[in-house]
């Protein structure tokens, strides 16, 4: 049987009655803790490159990778799962996460083999967010480009 | 549809709408069972966070590593299929090839873990797919079996894996992600049921089966299974209870199989509004599973072992001793999967209940 | 450095992820959704000319979080352009990322090969 549009609407509100609200507040806490924290990490890691002579911009990209290598570093060991259930977005919008997304569908594909597995199974998380973010960024800077010049 | 060519060859016994009544089915969903077949034993095997729960004392293995020493968790969650297979029979006093067939489902593509688990037992097989209603499917088909005389002991067994689980449905488990709090845990684990065997001893015997239908309530949010599933729960014990003429005074308890936080209180409300107070004797074994003050399994368990493990560990010893005198175990399945909740497609659920009985008494008139 | 810029980094990068869990859990997007979000709308703002204060503000709290991926995209494609025209905005947004996006299929496959998942 499948509800009509009135009986599945009616549904969907009694769902809503009965269905917890997320605990917001102590969700966004904890995402800024963590994401802070991930970042003063960070800023440690920038400023031990700066102390070697480098600029900020020029040591934005090294940062970047160090701060990749701790996140897949961390999800091998299984630890950075178990941060994420407590801070959400605060551990998944660092770059420490964006490796994490990687690192873990690489992990369990490990069984499926290198090629059809690893290979394949790299990127199903991290995929879209290169896909988007390379053709978001294409797209602002043609048009700035077109319009400010570069 | 089929009416017609019913019509064409009237049979004895054709009633007027042209259906040939079945002898042993009372109402539109129910089966009757005449001979009650007996419940021979029911063995149950988990892993290290259900061992963990309030049920934990009454689970007959719990396994503390999750991958059983396998190399992929497909290959765990059949090992422990087998394993609660085995134990079963070594309950029931079998050997394996003295059981007439198997009837075995699980989460997983293709049902892979209880494929797996029959190239390994070696019995005449029948895979079952009812998502996490497989556990009451299985078991009831193996006493329609039984009742039929086509089997002398059928063995009905489920499994379901954490790990196998989220890697299929949501996320690898290593991801970051974390889970809203209408989300489930589905148990690691498997519960076996041998139906059948000598009846002198049988302490538990099952007495109707009623199957239900396939309901779809518009929900789309795979993170809130209890919720979709709620009506369709309330749906197969109304109907049980119109065909048998029975409600919630009849039975000692009736417990639905993973509705959890959300959806039980939902299913109660329906049915209050059917008419049918369930009063204390409404259960869900979603929230027998684990502790969720201390664990952090959100609104609950699921899984086709939940309600097997919950019965297993739970219900059937105090069916066995007594405490229980009626039971009624109503698992409930979502029946979507990933591709098509991305391609949002509503959840389609069901619902299938079985009827069990303390029978100790009569055993000795 | 000074501990103010810890302390920006801190606020910025805690606010980022912030106000992602509160798409997140306002408008139960899911997380993929949001981080492609987070990246799309950290390139708007590059190109705009308002990541690149945020950066020299916030440093890591500006440039580890997500967006900053978007902007150095961004910023790559403008670079590139001023070096060859088209061709270069094309070619710079990946030419600038190319260490963390390579640093995290190197050591993704690694781990791949050193761990097996825990669960």
């Amino acid at each position: 049987m499948r509800a009509d549009a009135a009986a599945s609407r009616d549904y969907a509100g009694r769902l809503r009655r009965h269905q917890p609200r997320p605990p917001i507040l102590r969700n966004v806490l904890a995402a800024f803790l963590v994401g802070g924290l991930i970042c003063v990490v960070g800023q440690a890691v920038l400023g031990w490159f700066m102390s070697g002579g480098m600029t900020p911009k020029d040591a934005a990209a090294p940062t970047a990778a160090v701060m990749v290598i701790a996140g897949a570093l961390l999800t091998g060991l299984g630890l950075y799962d178990e941060l994420a259930r407590f801070a959400g977005m605060g551990s998944a919008l660092p770059i420490t996460g964006f490796a994490n997304s990687i690192v873990a569908p690489a992990l369990e594909a490990k069984r499926e083999g290198y090629v059809l597995g690893v290979g394949a199974q790299l990127f199903t998380i991290a995929g879209p967010v290169i896909v988007y973010g390379v053709l978001a960024a294409l797209a602002a800077a043609a048009l700035r480009y077109g319009l400010v010049g570069p | 549809m089929t009416g017609t060519a019913v019509r064409e060859r009237p049979a004895a016994g054709t009633t007027e709408s042209g259906r040939v009544p079945a002898p042993r089915r009372v109402g539109r969903y129910t089966m009757a069972l005449p001979s009650r077949p007996p419940v021979a034993a029911v063995a149950t095997v988990s892993g290290p966070m259900e061992g963990r729960g309030p049920l934990g004392h009454g689970i007959d293995h719990v396994h503390q590593d999750r991958t059983l020493g396998q190399p992929s968790w497909e290959l765990a969650e059949s090992r422990l299929l087998v394993d609660a297979a085995q134990r079963c029979c070594r309950k029931a006093g079998l050997e394996l090839d003295q059981v007439d067939v198997l009837l075995a489902g699980d989460l997983l593509n293709q049902i892979i873990s209880s494929s797996f688990a029959a190239r390994d037992l070696d019995l005449p097989y029948v895979g079952l797919f009812g998502a996490c209603s497989t556990f009451a499917l299985a078991v009831g088909l193996a006493a329609v079996l039984v009742d039929g005389g086509y089997a002398a002991t059928a063995l009905a067994a489920v499994s379901s894996h954490h790990d196998s689980a989220e890697r299929q449905f949501r996320y690898p488990v290593e991801f970051g992600a974390q889970r809203p709090p209408t989300a489930q845990w589905t148990a690691t684990g498997a519960a076996a049921v041998l139906v059948g065997g000598p009846a002198r001893k049988a302490r538990v015997r099952i007495t109707h089966v009623t199957l239900g239908r396939v309901v779809d309530m518009g929900i789309k949010d795979p993170y809130n299974m209890g919720g979709a599933m709620a009506w369709v729960a309330a749906d197969t014990i109304r109907r049980h209870f119109q065909d048998t003429g029975r409600d919630f005074g009849d039975y000692d308890l009736v417990a639905t199989g993973d509705l959890a936080a959300v959806g039980h209180p939902m299913a109660a409300e329906l049915l209050r509004e059917a008419g049918y107070e369930p009063g204390d004797r409404f259960a869900d074994c979603g929230l027998l599973l684990y502790d969720r003050r201390r664990q952090d399994v959100h609104a609950g368990g699921s899984g086709c072992a939940c309600s097997g493990i919950v019965f297993g560990a739970g219900f059937y010893p105090d069916l066995y001793e007594g405490r229980l005198r009626r039971l009624l175990l109503v698992s409930t399945g979502s029946l979507h999967n990933k591709m098509t909740w991305e391609q949002g497609q509503s959840i389609p659920t069901v619902a299938h209940a079985v009827a069990f009985e303390h029978a100790g008494e009569e055993a000795s008139p | 450095m000074s501990l103010t810029n810890f302390v920006w980094a801190f606020v910025v990068g805690g606010l980022l992820c912030a106000a992602a869990q509160l798409v997140v859990d306002v408008t139960r997007l899911t997380p993929a959704h949001t981080m492609v979000l987070f990246v799309s709308l950290g390139a708007a703002f590059s190109a705009l000319g308002l990541y690149e204060p945020l950066t020299q503000l916030a440093g890591a709290g500006a440039t580890i979080p997500l967006p900053s991926f978007g902007h150095a995209l961004v910023q790559g494609a403008l670079e590139g352009a001023r070096r060859e025209g088209f061709l270069g905005l094309v070619a710079g947004g990946l030419e600038a990322t190319a260490l963390p996006l390579t640093a995290a299929i190197g050591f993704g496959y690694l781990m791949a090969v050193v761990f097996s998942p825990r669960g």
